[in-house]
């Protein structure tokens, strides 16, 4: 079995971690900036953190030949101060040439706040500006279903925007239609307890179709399963999906949408060619 | 997968969560104290269980959600709670 884990927070794992995902067959894995458990007191301490995500983890993971791809944000719990967030977002431009960064992400909303959807709106344009990919957080929760209503009616309302390079993180039953019908893709995020369990996320594939959807851990600081997506894989095996419909879930899924940052390009030449096929 | 198939897979561990359902509603009146909000929408969430109407998974969770349209003025908190106040 192989798999792309596309959504983990790695700088919050041990190494170990990385050896069992490889063991399990984890051919890559994404790393989207994320909020540390605390809230940084200066921007300075996101610059450190992203020469952290885009240095220093990609060395950690390619002790085990696991390449290590990262998104790049000021997460959407940090957004309520939007003069922080301002500055933030300046300085990512200079890390966008980086060879692993695949776009501007985990941006959205948390508490649904009028400065949380103002910073959402600076990572948007930004992302416009710059032609990059965007990975979306919707909120936790009661939260969710509000806000990732007010997420769609942003990236809609901006022309540049194209829903084939937008993917909106943690849909549930109650959010991943209307994700789905507006032609963006869909990420389940396999929790134990605050998301989506594999059983639900195999629901939800054979209801809305295998085609724009991935599965991730979202592993973290918090109670959270690094190898959760190959748990999912035998989920589906169980409910007699076969080897091919598998394969298709949690490596040419995920392959297929990163691969249109032309930097994802995997060992051996899986990427762009691959996805096409 | 047939019924039958589906309830070899899933009915232990369903029967088991229902019965922890049951055991926290238990746990909760043996306590003292008044309960919050919280309660009364998992009440109100158990209830959309019993009306048989489909799909009940999304009706459990638009019935644990902020019901409203527009942004709130300022995020006090980062937490989430699982349920919505506002919700009668």
């Amino acid at each position: 079995m192989r798999y792309i884990e596309p959504h983990a927070h790695m700088v919050s794992r041990v190494t170990d971690d990385y050896r069992a995902m490889t063991l399990a067959g984890c051919a890559a894995v994404c790393e989207p900036a994320f909020w540390a458990g605390f809230d940084r007191s200066a921007a300075a301490g996101f610059y450190d953190y992203f020469r952290q995500l885009t240095e220093h983890e990609p060395r950690r993971a390619a002790q085990f030949g696991l390449p290590h791809f990262c998104w790049l944000c000021i997460n959407p719990k940090e957004s309520e101060d939007v003069s922080l967030a301002r500055e933030v977002i300046a300085l990512i431009p200079r890390f966008l040439e980086g060879k692993t960064v695949l776009g501007i992400g985990e941006i959205g909303l948390n508490k649904n706040s009028r400065n949380e959807l103002q910073v959402l709106e600076m990572h948007v344009d930004l992302a416009a500006r710059h032609n990059q990919l965007i990975l979306v957080h919707t909120p936790h929760l009661e939260d969710k279903l509000k806000g990732t209503r007010l997420i769609l009616d942003v990236l809609r309302a901006d022309s540049r925007i194209k829903p084939e390079r937008c993917l909106i993180d943690h849909v549930e039953e109650h959010t991943v239609k209307m994700v789905l019908d507006a032609g963006f893709w869909g990420g389940m995020t396999l929790y134990p307890e605050t998301k989506c369990t594999a059983a639900r996320a195999v629901d939800m594939i054979e209801q809305f179709g295998n085609e724009r959807l991935w599965m991730n851990s979202a592993c973290d600081w918090g109670v959270s399963v690094p190898l959760a997506v190959p748990l999912a894989a035998l989920e589906l095996r169980r409910r007699g999906h076969g080897a091919e419909a598998i394969d298709r879930l949690i490596y040419q899924n995920p392959l297929r949408f990163l691969s249109q940052c032309p930097k994802f390009i995997l060992p051996g030449g899986a990427g762009e060619q691959t996805a096409r096929a | 997968m047939k019924r039958r198939e589906l309830l070899d897979l899933y009915f232990m561990e369903a029967r088991s969560k229902l019965i922890d359902v049951a055991a926290f509603l238990d746990r909760l009146d043996r306590a003292e104290g008044e309960a919050d909000f919280r309660l009364a929408a998992l009440a109100q969430a158990l209830g959309q269980l019993g009306r048989g109407e489909r799909p009940r998974v999304e009706r459990v969770l638009a019935s644990l959600s902020d019901a409203t349209a527009d942004p709130i003025p300022a995020a006090t908190t980062k937490a989430a709670c699982g349920a919505w106040p506002g919700r009668r």
